[in-house]
Protein backbone atom coordinates (compact mmCIF):
# COMPACT_ATOMS: atom_id res chain seq x y z
CA UNK A 1 0.00 0.00 0.00
CA UNK A 2 1.41 3.71 -0.83
CA UNK A 3 0.81 5.89 1.82
CA UNK A 4 1.44 9.75 2.08
CA UNK A 5 4.76 11.18 3.14
CA UNK A 6 5.13 12.74 6.39
CA UNK A 7 3.31 12.08 9.61
CA UNK A 8 0.42 10.54 10.26
CA UNK A 9 0.21 11.82 13.72
CA UNK A 10 2.01 15.11 14.79
CA UNK A 11 2.08 16.49 17.97
CA UNK A 12 3.64 20.08 18.56
CA UNK A 13 4.09 21.47 22.59
CA UNK A 14 1.32 19.70 23.46
CA UNK A 15 0.44 20.57 27.14
CA UNK A 16 -3.11 18.59 29.10
CA UNK A 17 -3.90 18.65 32.84
CA UNK A 18 -6.74 17.77 35.09
CA UNK A 19 -7.09 20.03 37.81
CA UNK A 20 -3.67 20.32 39.51
CA UNK A 21 -2.34 17.26 37.74
CA UNK A 22 0.19 17.89 34.33
CA UNK A 23 -0.82 14.90 32.33
CA UNK A 24 1.37 16.43 29.08
CA UNK A 25 4.21 18.98 29.03
CA UNK A 26 5.15 20.37 25.87
CA UNK A 27 4.91 16.87 24.20
CA UNK A 28 6.60 16.46 20.71
CA UNK A 29 6.74 14.01 18.72
CA UNK A 30 5.49 12.76 15.10
CA UNK A 31 4.48 9.31 13.99
CA UNK A 32 5.73 8.70 10.37
CA UNK A 33 2.72 7.28 7.88
CA UNK A 34 2.80 3.43 7.52
CA UNK A 35 5.29 2.91 10.64
CA UNK A 36 5.25 1.36 14.08
CA UNK A 37 5.52 4.33 16.93
CA UNK A 38 5.99 3.35 20.26
CA UNK A 39 5.51 5.10 23.45
CA UNK A 40 7.50 3.77 26.05
CA UNK A 41 7.05 4.94 29.45
CA UNK A 42 6.01 3.89 33.47
CA UNK A 43 2.80 3.88 34.30
CA UNK A 44 1.58 7.85 34.71
CA UNK A 45 3.80 8.89 31.81
CA UNK A 46 1.11 10.23 29.80
CA UNK A 47 0.88 7.20 27.10
CA UNK A 48 -3.17 7.16 27.38
CA UNK A 49 -3.92 11.02 27.10
CA UNK A 50 -1.66 10.84 24.05
CA UNK A 51 -3.76 8.55 22.66
CA UNK A 52 -7.21 10.31 23.79
CA UNK A 53 -5.90 13.69 22.35
CA UNK A 54 -5.31 11.77 19.39
CA UNK A 55 -8.17 10.82 18.76
CA UNK A 56 -10.00 14.08 19.88
CA UNK A 57 -11.85 12.20 22.60
CA UNK A 58 -9.95 14.62 24.43
CA UNK A 59 -8.30 18.27 23.48
CA UNK A 60 -5.35 19.92 24.36
CA UNK A 61 -4.58 22.62 26.61
CA UNK A 62 -2.24 23.85 24.66
CA UNK A 63 0.17 23.30 21.25
CA UNK A 64 -1.66 21.30 17.90
CA UNK A 65 -2.38 18.08 17.08
CA UNK A 66 -2.68 16.83 13.31
CA UNK A 67 -3.69 13.37 12.76
CA UNK A 68 -4.10 12.36 9.19
CA UNK A 69 -3.87 15.62 8.12
CA UNK A 70 -6.20 16.45 10.87
CA UNK A 71 -7.21 18.87 13.99
CA UNK A 72 -8.84 16.43 16.47
CA UNK A 73 -10.51 19.30 17.96
CA UNK A 74 -12.35 20.46 15.19
CA UNK A 75 -12.21 17.03 12.50
CA UNK A 76 -12.61 14.43 15.44
CA UNK A 77 -15.42 12.51 14.11
CA UNK A 78 -13.51 11.84 10.72
CA UNK A 79 -10.22 10.86 12.65
CA UNK A 80 -11.88 8.75 14.59
CA UNK A 81 -13.91 6.63 11.66
CA UNK A 82 -9.90 6.39 10.29
CA UNK A 83 -8.87 5.47 13.31
CA UNK A 84 -9.09 1.81 15.33
CA UNK A 85 -8.30 1.66 19.08
CA UNK A 86 -7.84 -1.27 21.63
CA UNK A 87 -7.95 0.56 25.13
CA UNK A 88 -5.82 -0.75 28.24
CA UNK A 89 -9.05 -2.79 29.69
CA UNK A 90 -11.05 -3.85 26.80
CA UNK A 91 -14.68 -2.91 28.29
CA UNK A 92 -17.89 -4.65 26.59
CA UNK A 93 -21.65 -5.39 27.06
CA UNK A 94 -20.87 -7.91 29.19
CA UNK A 95 -24.79 -9.56 28.67
CA UNK A 96 -24.70 -9.26 25.60
CA UNK A 97 -22.97 -12.14 23.19
CA UNK A 98 -19.32 -11.16 21.44
CA UNK A 99 -21.23 -11.01 17.96
CA UNK A 100 -23.76 -8.48 19.40
CA UNK A 101 -20.56 -6.43 20.67
CA UNK A 102 -19.05 -6.77 17.42
CA UNK A 103 -21.73 -6.05 15.20
CA UNK A 104 -22.46 -2.98 17.72
CA UNK A 105 -18.81 -1.04 16.50
CA UNK A 106 -19.39 -2.61 13.02
CA UNK A 107 -22.97 -0.78 12.71
CA UNK A 108 -20.99 2.37 14.37
CA UNK A 109 -17.86 2.63 11.98
CA UNK A 110 -20.09 1.93 9.38
CA UNK A 111 -18.43 -1.93 8.41
CA UNK A 112 -20.93 -4.93 7.62
CA UNK A 113 -21.42 -7.62 9.50
CA UNK A 114 -18.79 -9.91 6.95
CA UNK A 115 -15.95 -7.34 8.10
CA UNK A 116 -16.62 -7.97 11.64
CA UNK A 117 -16.93 -11.76 11.15
CA UNK A 118 -13.63 -11.81 9.11
CA UNK A 119 -12.28 -9.84 12.06
CA UNK A 120 -13.44 -12.14 14.29
CA UNK A 121 -11.86 -15.38 12.51
CA UNK A 122 -8.71 -13.11 12.25
CA UNK A 123 -8.24 -13.30 15.78
CA UNK A 124 -9.32 -16.62 16.78
CA UNK A 125 -12.71 -15.83 18.72
CA UNK A 126 -15.15 -16.37 15.83
CA UNK A 127 -15.91 -20.11 17.79
CA UNK A 128 -16.97 -18.17 21.36
CA UNK A 129 -19.09 -15.12 19.38
CA UNK A 130 -22.46 -16.72 20.14
CA UNK A 131 -21.45 -16.54 24.17
CA UNK A 132 -21.79 -13.83 26.45
CA UNK A 133 -18.75 -11.46 26.78
CA UNK A 134 -19.12 -11.90 30.40
CA UNK A 135 -18.05 -15.01 30.28
CA UNK A 136 -14.92 -14.58 28.33
CA UNK A 137 -11.53 -14.63 29.64
CA UNK A 138 -8.79 -12.06 29.75
CA UNK A 139 -7.55 -13.19 26.65
CA UNK A 140 -10.86 -13.53 24.76
CA UNK A 141 -11.91 -10.20 25.59
CA UNK A 142 -8.48 -9.08 24.01
CA UNK A 143 -9.06 -10.65 21.45
CA UNK A 144 -12.53 -9.63 20.65
CA UNK A 145 -10.92 -5.68 21.35
CA UNK A 146 -8.34 -6.71 19.08
CA UNK A 147 -11.12 -7.75 16.08
CA UNK A 148 -13.34 -4.73 16.81
CA UNK A 149 -10.23 -2.76 16.58
CA UNK A 150 -9.88 -3.43 12.57
CA UNK A 151 -13.09 -3.84 11.84
CA UNK A 152 -13.30 -0.90 9.73
CA UNK A 153 -9.75 -1.72 8.39
CA UNK A 154 -8.56 1.73 10.42
CA UNK A 155 -5.54 3.92 9.05
CA UNK A 156 -4.49 4.34 12.46
CA UNK A 157 -4.47 1.89 15.18
CA UNK A 158 -3.39 2.84 18.82
CA UNK A 159 -2.87 0.03 21.04
CA UNK A 160 -2.81 1.37 24.78
CA UNK A 161 -0.94 -1.50 26.72
CA UNK A 162 -2.71 -4.14 24.51
CA UNK A 163 -1.20 -6.88 26.48
CA UNK A 164 -1.67 -6.64 29.65
CA UNK A 165 -2.84 -9.53 31.46
CA UNK A 166 -2.47 -11.73 28.47
CA UNK A 167 -1.38 -14.92 28.05
CA UNK A 168 1.93 -15.10 25.86
CA UNK A 169 -0.02 -16.46 23.42
CA UNK A 170 -2.54 -13.72 22.89
CA UNK A 171 0.92 -11.49 23.34
CA UNK A 172 1.98 -12.53 20.02
CA UNK A 173 -1.40 -12.11 18.60
CA UNK A 174 -1.28 -8.36 19.20
CA UNK A 175 2.14 -8.17 17.98
CA UNK A 176 1.45 -9.96 14.93
CA UNK A 177 -1.17 -7.84 14.48
CA UNK A 178 1.24 -4.61 14.56
CA UNK A 179 3.48 -6.11 12.32
CA UNK A 180 1.14 -7.60 9.77
CA UNK A 181 -0.93 -3.52 9.93
CA UNK A 182 2.27 -2.41 9.60
CA UNK A 183 3.39 -4.20 6.78
CA UNK A 184 0.02 -3.02 4.94
CA UNK A 185 1.53 0.52 5.26
CA UNK A 186 -0.62 1.39 8.13
CA UNK A 187 0.29 3.53 11.12
CA UNK A 188 0.45 1.91 14.55
CA UNK A 189 1.19 3.58 17.64
CA UNK A 190 1.79 1.10 20.82
CA UNK A 191 1.49 2.53 23.85
CA UNK A 192 3.49 0.14 26.68
CA UNK A 193 5.75 0.05 29.45
CA UNK A 194 7.17 -3.50 28.64
CA UNK A 195 10.60 -3.45 27.11
CA UNK A 196 10.61 -6.17 25.66
CA UNK A 197 7.24 -5.96 23.87
CA UNK A 198 8.54 -3.02 21.87
CA UNK A 199 11.87 -4.85 21.06
CA UNK A 200 12.23 -5.21 17.59
CA UNK A 201 9.17 -3.71 16.50
CA UNK A 202 9.65 -0.51 16.54
CA UNK A 203 10.56 1.67 14.08
CA UNK A 204 10.71 4.94 16.50
CA UNK A 205 10.74 4.83 20.47
CA UNK A 206 9.18 8.18 22.45
CA UNK A 207 10.39 7.77 26.01
CA UNK A 208 7.93 8.90 27.73
CA UNK A 209 8.60 10.28 31.61
CA UNK A 210 6.29 13.01 33.82
CA UNK A 211 3.70 13.78 30.15
CA UNK A 212 7.17 14.44 28.45
CA UNK A 213 9.16 12.93 25.38
CA UNK A 214 12.32 12.29 26.71
CA UNK A 215 14.18 10.88 23.85
CA UNK A 216 12.02 10.33 20.41
CA UNK A 217 14.15 8.35 17.40
CA UNK A 218 14.43 4.77 15.56
CA UNK A 219 16.12 2.55 18.36
CA UNK A 220 18.97 2.44 16.88
CA UNK A 221 20.16 5.77 16.59
CA UNK A 222 18.77 6.09 20.06
CA UNK A 223 21.32 3.58 21.05
CA UNK A 224 24.38 5.25 19.54
CA UNK A 225 23.14 8.65 21.47
CA UNK A 226 22.73 7.25 24.43
CA UNK A 227 24.82 4.21 24.18
CA UNK A 228 28.07 4.98 21.92
CA UNK A 229 30.31 2.96 23.75
CA UNK A 230 30.26 -0.10 22.78
CA UNK A 231 29.65 -2.74 25.21
CA UNK A 232 30.95 -6.50 25.41
CA UNK A 233 29.84 -9.50 28.04
CA UNK A 234 33.00 -11.27 28.99
CA UNK A 235 32.69 -14.96 31.13
CA UNK A 236 35.09 -17.69 32.20
CA UNK A 237 35.42 -20.86 33.90
CA UNK A 238 37.49 -18.68 36.70
CA UNK A 239 35.62 -15.64 36.82
CA UNK A 240 37.86 -14.33 39.74
CA UNK A 241 40.60 -13.92 36.57
CA UNK A 242 37.90 -11.03 34.67
CA UNK A 243 38.96 -8.40 37.98
CA UNK A 244 42.27 -8.09 35.28
CA UNK A 245 39.96 -6.05 33.16
CA UNK A 246 39.03 -3.05 35.76
CA UNK A 247 42.65 -2.38 35.07
CA UNK A 248 42.58 -2.90 31.49
CA UNK A 249 43.23 0.52 28.86
CA UNK A 250 40.29 1.22 27.38
CA UNK A 251 37.45 -0.09 29.68
CA UNK A 252 35.54 2.32 30.87
CA UNK A 253 33.30 0.22 32.72
CA UNK A 254 32.47 -2.84 34.49
CA UNK A 255 29.33 -4.10 36.21
CA UNK A 256 28.98 -7.79 37.35
CA UNK A 257 26.10 -9.60 37.24
CA UNK A 258 26.70 -13.39 36.68
CA UNK A 259 29.18 -12.36 33.66
CA UNK A 260 30.94 -9.15 33.24
CA UNK A 261 29.68 -6.38 31.37
CA UNK A 262 32.70 -4.50 30.06
CA UNK A 263 31.90 -0.73 28.28
CA UNK A 264 34.83 0.18 26.10
CA UNK A 265 36.09 3.14 24.81
CA UNK A 266 36.43 1.86 21.31
CA UNK A 267 35.45 -1.93 20.07
CA UNK A 268 38.64 -2.49 18.49
CA UNK A 269 39.86 -2.74 21.79
CA UNK A 270 38.77 -6.14 22.04
CA UNK A 271 41.33 -8.41 20.91
CA UNK A 272 44.29 -7.08 22.92
CA UNK A 273 41.70 -7.41 26.05
CA UNK A 274 41.10 -11.25 24.89
CA UNK A 275 44.95 -11.76 24.44
CA UNK A 276 45.75 -10.38 28.05
CA UNK A 277 43.03 -12.48 29.80
CA UNK A 278 44.12 -15.79 28.03
CA UNK A 279 47.87 -14.73 28.91
CA UNK A 280 46.51 -14.13 32.79
CA UNK A 281 45.56 -17.64 32.69
CA UNK A 282 41.83 -17.04 32.29
CA UNK A 283 39.82 -19.52 30.21
CA UNK A 284 36.84 -17.57 28.62
CA UNK A 285 33.52 -19.13 27.84
CA UNK A 286 31.82 -16.25 26.05
CA UNK A 287 33.28 -12.77 24.77
CA UNK A 288 29.89 -11.35 23.27
CA UNK A 289 29.83 -7.79 21.89
CA UNK A 290 25.84 -6.43 23.17
CA UNK A 291 23.74 -5.14 20.85
CA UNK A 292 22.18 -2.54 23.20
CA UNK A 293 18.41 -3.74 24.34
CA UNK A 294 15.55 -1.52 24.65
CA UNK A 295 15.93 -2.25 28.36
CA UNK A 296 19.32 -1.12 28.29
CA UNK A 297 18.33 1.82 26.11
CA UNK A 298 15.81 3.23 28.33
CA UNK A 299 17.46 2.83 31.54
CA UNK A 300 20.47 4.51 29.95
CA UNK A 301 18.15 7.42 28.46
CA UNK A 302 16.60 7.49 32.10
CA UNK A 303 20.34 7.63 33.86
CA UNK A 304 21.17 10.49 31.56
CA UNK A 305 18.32 12.24 32.34
CA UNK A 306 18.67 12.02 35.87
CA UNK A 307 22.51 13.30 35.15
CA UNK A 308 20.87 16.00 33.23
CA UNK A 309 19.21 17.38 35.85
CA UNK B 1 -26.89 13.37 13.00
CA UNK B 2 -26.72 9.81 11.72
CA UNK B 3 -29.88 7.94 12.81
CA UNK B 4 -28.31 4.78 11.62
CA UNK B 5 -25.95 5.43 14.78
CA UNK B 6 -28.71 6.76 16.50
CA UNK B 7 -30.67 3.69 16.06
CA UNK B 8 -28.20 1.42 16.96
CA UNK B 9 -27.45 2.73 20.35
CA UNK B 10 -30.94 2.10 21.25
CA UNK B 11 -30.94 -1.17 19.72
CA UNK B 12 -28.27 -1.93 21.65
CA UNK B 13 -29.47 -0.34 25.00
CA UNK B 14 -32.71 -2.23 24.47
CA UNK B 15 -31.18 -5.42 23.84
CA UNK B 16 -28.61 -4.91 27.12
CA UNK B 17 -32.33 -4.46 29.20
CA UNK B 18 -34.32 -7.29 27.63
CA UNK B 19 -30.80 -9.61 28.83
CA UNK B 20 -30.86 -7.97 32.58
CA UNK B 21 -33.64 -9.97 33.70
CA UNK B 22 -32.59 -8.59 37.34
CA UNK B 23 -33.44 -5.01 36.01
CA UNK B 24 -36.31 -5.20 34.08
CA UNK B 25 -38.59 -7.65 36.12
CA UNK B 26 -38.98 -5.94 39.11
CA UNK B 27 -40.24 -2.74 36.16
CA UNK B 28 -42.75 -5.22 35.21
CA UNK B 29 -43.67 -5.76 38.32
CA UNK B 30 -43.66 -2.56 39.12
CA UNK B 31 -46.20 -1.59 35.89
CA UNK B 32 -48.55 -4.87 36.25
CA UNK B 33 -49.55 -3.85 40.13
CA UNK B 34 -50.33 -0.50 39.53
CA UNK B 35 -52.14 -1.18 35.90
CA UNK B 36 -53.27 -4.69 36.73
CA UNK B 37 -53.66 -5.48 40.08
CA UNK B 38 -54.27 -2.92 42.46
CA UNK B 39 -57.63 -1.55 39.79
CA UNK B 40 -58.34 -5.07 39.04
CA UNK B 41 -58.79 -5.78 42.83
CA UNK B 42 -60.42 -2.12 43.32
CA UNK B 43 -63.12 -2.38 40.70
CA UNK B 44 -64.38 -5.19 41.56
CA UNK B 45 -64.78 -4.56 45.42
CA UNK B 46 -66.28 -1.58 44.58
CA UNK B 47 -68.38 -2.79 42.03
CA UNK B 48 -69.57 -5.88 43.87
CA UNK B 49 -69.83 -4.22 47.36
CA UNK B 50 -73.07 -3.45 48.68
CA UNK B 51 -73.61 -0.11 50.19
CA UNK B 52 -71.18 0.28 53.06
CA UNK B 53 -69.89 3.04 54.78
CA UNK B 54 -66.57 3.05 52.97
CA UNK B 55 -68.41 3.61 49.96
CA UNK B 56 -70.53 6.28 51.60
CA UNK B 57 -67.53 8.03 52.15
CA UNK B 58 -65.74 7.66 48.53
CA UNK B 59 -68.97 8.81 47.49
CA UNK B 60 -68.62 11.96 49.48
CA UNK B 61 -65.57 12.67 48.36
CA UNK B 62 -66.99 12.09 44.42
CA UNK B 63 -69.70 14.73 45.61
CA UNK B 64 -66.76 17.54 46.08
CA UNK B 65 -66.08 16.98 42.28
CA UNK B 66 -67.10 19.77 39.54
CA UNK B 67 -70.59 19.52 38.65
CA UNK B 68 -69.36 18.38 34.94
CA UNK B 69 -67.45 15.86 36.59
CA UNK B 70 -70.29 14.41 38.51
CA UNK B 71 -72.67 14.41 35.54
CA UNK B 72 -70.63 12.43 33.58
CA UNK B 73 -70.27 9.83 36.17
CA UNK B 74 -71.95 6.81 35.05
CA UNK B 75 -73.93 3.97 36.92
CA UNK B 76 -77.07 3.58 38.58
CA UNK B 77 -75.88 1.83 41.78
CA UNK B 78 -73.27 4.09 44.31
CA UNK B 79 -70.68 1.20 44.05
CA UNK B 80 -70.79 1.47 40.47
CA UNK B 81 -70.43 4.94 40.52
CA UNK B 82 -68.03 4.79 42.87
CA UNK B 83 -66.02 2.16 40.39
CA UNK B 84 -66.64 4.60 37.49
CA UNK B 85 -65.27 7.65 38.87
CA UNK B 86 -61.92 5.49 40.11
CA UNK B 87 -61.42 4.00 36.85
CA UNK B 88 -62.32 6.98 35.01
CA UNK B 89 -60.60 10.08 37.25
CA UNK B 90 -59.25 8.64 39.84
CA UNK B 91 -56.51 6.71 38.55
CA UNK B 92 -55.30 8.40 36.10
CA UNK B 93 -51.89 9.90 37.52
CA UNK B 94 -51.25 5.85 37.30
CA UNK B 95 -51.02 6.42 33.74
CA UNK B 96 -48.15 9.18 33.87
CA UNK B 97 -45.97 7.89 37.16
CA UNK B 98 -45.52 4.25 36.09
CA UNK B 99 -43.70 5.28 32.62
CA UNK B 100 -41.65 8.24 34.77
CA UNK B 101 -40.42 6.04 36.84
CA UNK B 102 -39.25 3.36 34.84
CA UNK B 103 -37.84 5.39 32.38
CA UNK B 104 -36.37 7.41 34.79
CA UNK B 105 -34.66 4.19 36.51
CA UNK B 106 -32.98 3.26 32.89
CA UNK B 107 -32.19 6.37 31.96
CA UNK B 108 -30.31 6.94 35.05
CA UNK B 109 -27.90 3.98 34.80
CA UNK B 110 -27.76 5.13 31.10
CA UNK B 111 -24.99 7.49 30.85
CA UNK B 112 -22.98 6.74 34.14
CA UNK B 113 -23.06 3.12 33.66
CA UNK B 114 -20.71 3.28 30.29
CA UNK B 115 -17.90 5.11 32.00
CA UNK B 116 -17.84 2.51 35.65
CA UNK B 117 -18.37 -0.67 33.41
CA UNK B 118 -15.04 1.48 30.68
CA UNK B 119 -17.48 0.97 27.44
CA UNK B 120 -17.97 4.98 27.41
CA UNK B 121 -13.83 4.36 26.21
CA UNK B 122 -15.07 2.91 23.23
CA UNK B 123 -18.13 5.42 23.03
CA UNK B 124 -15.69 8.05 23.27
CA UNK B 125 -13.17 6.75 20.85
CA UNK B 126 -16.07 6.27 18.34
CA UNK B 127 -17.32 8.39 15.46
CA UNK B 128 -20.19 8.99 17.14
CA UNK B 129 -21.38 12.20 18.00
CA UNK B 130 -22.45 13.77 21.47
CA UNK B 131 -25.94 14.34 20.09
CA UNK B 132 -26.16 10.80 18.50
CA UNK B 133 -25.40 9.53 21.97
CA UNK B 134 -27.28 11.24 23.45
CA UNK B 135 -30.01 10.92 21.32
CA UNK B 136 -29.89 7.33 21.36
CA UNK B 137 -29.56 7.25 24.87
CA UNK B 138 -32.98 9.38 25.57
CA UNK B 139 -34.88 7.10 23.19
CA UNK B 140 -33.32 3.59 24.51
CA UNK B 141 -34.76 4.95 28.26
CA UNK B 142 -37.57 6.09 26.71
CA UNK B 143 -39.21 3.31 25.12
CA UNK B 144 -39.42 1.33 28.19
CA UNK B 145 -41.27 3.13 30.15
CA UNK B 146 -43.78 4.15 27.31
CA UNK B 147 -44.18 0.42 26.04
CA UNK B 148 -45.17 -0.16 29.66
CA UNK B 149 -47.55 2.12 29.63
CA UNK B 150 -49.08 1.28 26.92
CA UNK B 151 -49.23 -2.49 27.33
CA UNK B 152 -50.25 -0.78 30.83
CA UNK B 153 -52.93 1.16 29.29
CA UNK B 154 -54.45 -1.67 27.16
CA UNK B 155 -54.33 -4.28 29.70
CA UNK B 156 -56.36 -1.14 32.44
CA UNK B 157 -58.36 -0.71 29.23
CA UNK B 158 -59.75 -4.61 29.22
CA UNK B 159 -60.15 -4.81 33.38
CA UNK B 160 -61.97 -1.19 33.22
CA UNK B 161 -64.58 -2.11 30.32
CA UNK B 162 -64.99 -6.31 32.02
CA UNK B 163 -64.90 -4.82 35.12
CA UNK B 164 -67.48 -2.20 34.97
CA UNK B 165 -68.37 -2.22 31.82
CA UNK B 166 -71.43 -4.29 32.27
CA UNK B 167 -72.71 -2.48 34.73
CA UNK B 168 -73.16 0.86 32.91
CA UNK B 169 -74.37 -0.67 29.37
CA UNK B 170 -71.28 -2.00 27.55
CA UNK B 171 -67.87 -0.95 26.73
CA UNK B 172 -66.78 2.76 27.66
CA UNK B 173 -63.22 3.16 28.44
CA UNK B 174 -60.76 4.57 27.45
CA UNK B 175 -62.30 8.46 26.99
CA UNK B 176 -61.11 11.16 24.93
CA UNK B 177 -59.18 12.36 27.94
CA UNK B 178 -57.42 9.23 28.71
CA UNK B 179 -56.34 8.93 24.80
CA UNK B 180 -54.84 12.44 25.20
CA UNK B 181 -53.50 11.91 28.44
CA UNK B 182 -51.40 8.39 27.35
CA UNK B 183 -50.79 10.13 23.36
CA UNK B 184 -50.26 13.35 23.98
CA UNK B 185 -49.20 14.51 27.69
CA UNK B 186 -47.72 10.97 28.86
CA UNK B 187 -44.44 11.04 25.94
CA UNK B 188 -43.60 14.72 26.94
CA UNK B 189 -43.62 14.20 30.70
CA UNK B 190 -41.33 11.14 30.10
CA UNK B 191 -39.15 13.49 27.88
CA UNK B 192 -39.12 15.97 30.71
CA UNK B 193 -38.21 13.68 33.35
CA UNK B 194 -35.44 12.33 30.75
CA UNK B 195 -33.81 15.65 30.57
CA UNK B 196 -32.82 15.61 33.97
CA UNK B 197 -31.99 12.28 34.45
CA UNK B 198 -29.81 12.16 31.98
CA UNK B 199 -28.40 15.06 32.72
CA UNK B 200 -28.01 13.72 36.24
CA UNK B 201 -26.39 10.37 34.47
CA UNK B 202 -24.14 12.34 32.76
CA UNK B 203 -22.50 14.19 35.82
CA UNK B 204 -22.48 11.96 38.58
CA UNK B 205 -19.99 9.49 39.64
CA UNK B 206 -21.46 6.87 39.74
CA UNK B 207 -24.76 4.19 39.10
CA UNK B 208 -25.99 4.82 42.55
CA UNK B 209 -25.13 8.43 42.86
CA UNK B 210 -27.19 8.57 39.68
CA UNK B 211 -30.45 6.76 40.79
CA UNK B 212 -30.34 8.88 44.23
CA UNK B 213 -30.40 11.79 42.52
CA UNK B 214 -32.55 11.22 39.63
CA UNK B 215 -34.92 10.10 42.09
CA UNK B 216 -34.71 13.58 44.01
CA UNK B 217 -34.59 15.25 40.99
CA UNK B 218 -37.59 13.68 39.13
CA UNK B 219 -40.12 13.76 42.32
CA UNK B 220 -41.21 17.73 41.68
CA UNK B 221 -42.35 16.19 37.70
CA UNK B 222 -43.78 13.64 39.28
CA UNK B 223 -45.65 15.55 41.59
CA UNK B 224 -46.16 17.79 38.42
CA UNK B 225 -47.66 15.24 36.38
CA UNK B 226 -49.28 13.94 38.99
CA UNK B 227 -51.61 17.33 39.47
CA UNK B 228 -51.83 17.68 35.55
CA UNK B 229 -52.80 14.33 34.90
CA UNK B 230 -56.00 14.41 37.30
CA UNK B 231 -56.94 17.20 36.06
CA UNK B 232 -57.04 16.37 32.41
CA UNK B 233 -59.38 14.03 32.95
CA UNK B 234 -61.54 16.26 34.15
CA UNK B 235 -61.10 18.82 31.70
CA UNK B 236 -62.14 19.40 28.12
CA UNK B 237 -59.95 18.32 25.42
CA UNK B 238 -58.61 21.12 24.41
CA UNK B 239 -57.24 22.44 27.19
CA UNK B 240 -55.74 18.97 28.06
CA UNK B 241 -54.13 19.32 24.16
CA UNK B 242 -52.95 22.86 25.00
CA UNK B 243 -51.28 21.37 28.35
CA UNK B 244 -50.00 18.61 26.02
CA UNK B 245 -48.56 21.43 23.88
CA UNK B 246 -46.33 23.17 26.94
CA UNK B 247 -45.49 19.94 28.06
CA UNK B 248 -43.93 19.15 24.52
CA UNK B 249 -42.05 22.73 24.40
CA UNK B 250 -40.57 22.70 28.24
CA UNK B 251 -39.19 19.09 26.67
CA UNK B 252 -37.93 20.52 24.20
CA UNK B 253 -36.41 23.11 25.70
CA UNK B 254 -34.83 20.56 28.47
CA UNK B 255 -33.81 18.11 26.09
CA UNK B 256 -31.82 20.95 23.70
CA UNK B 257 -30.08 22.30 27.13
CA UNK B 258 -29.46 18.55 27.91
CA UNK B 259 -27.83 17.24 25.32
CA UNK B 260 -24.70 19.79 26.58
CA UNK B 261 -24.21 17.05 29.37
CA UNK B 262 -22.94 14.76 26.87
CA UNK B 263 -19.12 15.04 26.89
CA UNK B 264 -16.50 12.61 25.51
CA UNK B 265 -14.24 13.70 28.94
CA UNK B 266 -17.37 12.50 31.14
CA UNK B 267 -17.42 9.50 29.31
CA UNK B 268 -13.93 8.68 30.17
CA UNK B 269 -14.53 9.60 33.26
CA UNK B 270 -11.70 12.27 33.62
CA UNK B 271 -14.28 15.36 33.33
CA UNK B 272 -12.75 17.75 36.43
CA UNK B 273 -16.02 19.11 37.04
CA UNK B 274 -18.25 15.73 37.06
Amino acid sequence: MTHPVGAAIQFSRVSKSFGPVDALRQLDFEAPYGSITVLLGPNGAGKTTTVRLTTGALNADAGSISVLDLDPATGGTEIRSRCGIVPPKPAFYDELSGWDNLQFAARIFDASDAAAREAAERFDIAHALDQEVGGYSTGMRTRLALARSVIHDPEVLLLDEPTAGLDPESSRAVLELIRELAGKGRSVVLCTHLLHEAEGIADQVVLMDSGEARAVGPPLELAGRYMADPIVVFDAEDRAVLHQLETSSGVLRLSWNGSVQATLDDLDRLPDLVTDLVNAGARLTRVEPLRPSLEDLYFEMQRAHREAQ
Amino acid sequence: MNWHHVLTIVGTNLKRLYKSRDYWIPLTILASLFFVFIPLILLVLLSNSPTTPVLTQIGEVIGTLPDQVQNNIRGDSPGTRTAYAFAVYLLAPVAIIVPLTISSAVGANTIVGERERGTGEFLAHSPLTEQEIYIGKLIGSLIPGYLATIVGFALYSLIVNLVVGPQIGGWFFPTTGWWILIFWVVPPFIAMALSVVLRMSARVRSAAAAQQASTLVTLPIILLSYAVSTGLVYSQAASAFVVGLVAWILAYVGLRSGMKAVKRERLLGVASEA
